[in-house]
């Protein structure tokens, strides 16, 4: 092996490409919330494609009121020291100084979340200057498309975090995805139409409906507490889970870890999706996300 | 020649990418999960995802058996990035319970570059390739850090010590990449996999050939 050449090609980081790529490589897996190092040792035995590294878990964040921020960095470290696979973290909608202090910790994916009190009422982070990829919730097509507009990589249902009630994931994905198959059969004039409606840039719902599909992936995030509830999401439409508060309020937290992520997989296989909800113990107890006092799911614009 | 069937490991991971890369080359592919799927492909990709998380799924899915048995058997075999890590015989930083598929000779260091604020794009030589560099998307990719007699080093990029290490590696008919040709758009290390099953078949159609001659 010799030593390097000058002829070696220039590299680029932070590309779209780069951003994107790294959403496409967690398809088909479980992104699961971790609050120790522990916990996370016990997602990746589990076959977690990631963690969400956080001091509490939505369910806690609800009980406990008051203002939900960034993690203490100490504990993020402390996560990524502790696993091989890629650690995420949360910053509040729209405070950039929170994501800039996330990227210099080297978290793999910064997550611009509604579970967090938001920091800015009307503006999202500008998320194209960052090196570091941001995912972002989302109710619904427009403004899915107003956060890839503002860089965002990778999308997420809201859902309703801390429910363990899967409705509003189930809602907010069928509102995404079944605009997006409407705007498929939209004319070229029509287009106009749906960007007016949809709040969105011209030329992002353009780019969708000569595609049919995101320019970024679609996960399904906001209740998700069972095998089923994955597998439910997954023949929706989703890409991915990201399970919160579903396997640490669960039981059993590590048969429960393994059991989403075989579902996640085997989603379009009822047997599997049986066998590994069999004797399964609990699921997190949760309430019906009609009778929660604060709706995450309408924080961000 | 009839259009080969080419399995995608779909535990997890870009395998909607790889799919469309050999569709466009004409081969049929079909989604891999479950050990029957295995029984019908001529060749298999094992995409870009996150290596343990396939390595525990290889597991509970009961596909590694029969996996290991077609590896032995000579079964075409393209690894990507997570697939590179899965099919090397040893692995440096990665965990101690996590499947080694061992059917290239190799040791590789997993995310050798760094975090994915590291990530990267660039341009590649690859040895055997016509034409321009092959851009290469590098995500949270692994390293080759030793390579065995039988293997063969295609390509080569500077790692952070600045030392040229491999990236792109075959031995016999399976092939190994750090980076993601199947996000680049750019075809041409999946048409060097498909000549590698259709070489296979060849050498397998001759060896039955010459068994049924007295």
């Amino acid at each position: 092996m010799r030593a390097m050449a000058s002829s070696d090609t220039p590299r680029r980081t932070g590309t779209d490409l780069v951003k994107r790529g790294l959403a496409e490589m967690l398809r088909g897996g479980v992104i699961m919330d971790v609050v120790t190092a522990s916990e996370a040792k016990v997602a990746e035995d589990a076959g977690a494609v990631a963690v969400m590294a956080l001091e509490r878990v939505p369910a806690d964040i609800r009980r406990d009121g008051g203002v939900a921020r960034m993690s203490d960095p100490a504990l993020i470290e402390g996560i990524k020291a502790a696993v091989t696979i890629p650690v995420m973290a949360k910053a509040r909608i729209g405070h950039f100084a929170e994501a800039q202090v996330l990227q210099s910790l080297g978290v793999d994916y910064i997550d611009e979340s509604e579970v967090l009190t938001p920091a800015d009422e009307a503006n999202h982070i500008d998320k194209w200057g960052f090196t570091a990829p941001f995912v972002c919730g989302a109710t619904n097509l427009g403004e899915a498309l107003r956060r890839i507009s503002e860089g965002a990589a990778m999308i997420r249902s809201k859902g309703e975090a801390g429910t363990g009630d899967i409705k509003e994931a189930v809602r907010h994905l069928r509102s995404v995805l079944g605009d997006i198959r409407s705007v498929t059969q939209a004319d070229s004039a029509e287009i106009y139409g749906w960007a007016k409606q949809l709040q969105a840039p011209v030329s992002l719902v353009a780019e969708l409906a000569e595609t049919g599909k995101l320019p970024v992936p679609l996960f399904c995030a906001g209740g998700i507490a069972t095998p089923a509830d994955a597998a439910l999401v997954m023949q929706l439409g989703a890409e991915a889970c990201f399970v919160g508060s579903g396997i640490f309020k669960s039981s059993d937290p590590a048969r429960f870890a393994r059991a989403i992520v075989e579902a996640t997989t085997h989603f379009q296989d009822p047997e599997i999706v049986a066998k590994v909800s069999r004797g399964l113990g609990e699921a997190m107890r949760g309430q019906e996300s009609v009778a929660v006092e604060t709706r995450l799911s309408e924080r961000g614009w | 020649m009839n259009a080969p069937t080419i399995g995608v490991l779909a535990l997890q991971g870009d395998v909607r990418e790889h799919r469309r890369m050999l569709a466009g080359l004409g081969a049929t592919t079909v989604e891999v999960r479950r050990p029957a799927d295995l029984s019908c492909v001529d060749g298999l990709v094992i995409p870009g995802g996150e290596s343990t998380a396939i390595s525990v799924l290889l597991g509970t899915s009961g596909l590694l058996p029969p996996l290991r048995a077609r590896l032995a058997a000579g079964m075409p075999t393209l690894g990507t990035c997570a697939g590179m890590i899965l099919l090397a015989g040893e692995v440096v930083d990665g965990r101690p319970d996590q499947e080694r598929l061992a059917a290239v000779d190799i040791t590789v260091r997993r995310n050798a570059f760094g975090r994915q604020v590291d990530s990267f794009e660039t341009d590649l030589d690859v040895r055997g390739i016509e034409g321009p560099p092959l851009h290469a998307v590098f995500i949270r990719a692994p390293l080759v850090e030793r390579v065995g007699h039988e293997v063969e080093v295609l390509a080569e990029v500077p790692g952070r010590d600045g030392v040229r290490r491999p990236v792109v590696c075959r031995q016999g008919p399976v092939l190994v990449a750090a980076f993601h040709p199947e996000l680049s758009g750019d075809a041409r290390l999946h048409r060097r996999f498909l000549g590698l099953v259709g070489g296979a078949e060849a050498a397998n159609a001759a060896a039955s050939a010459s068994r049924e001659e007295p």
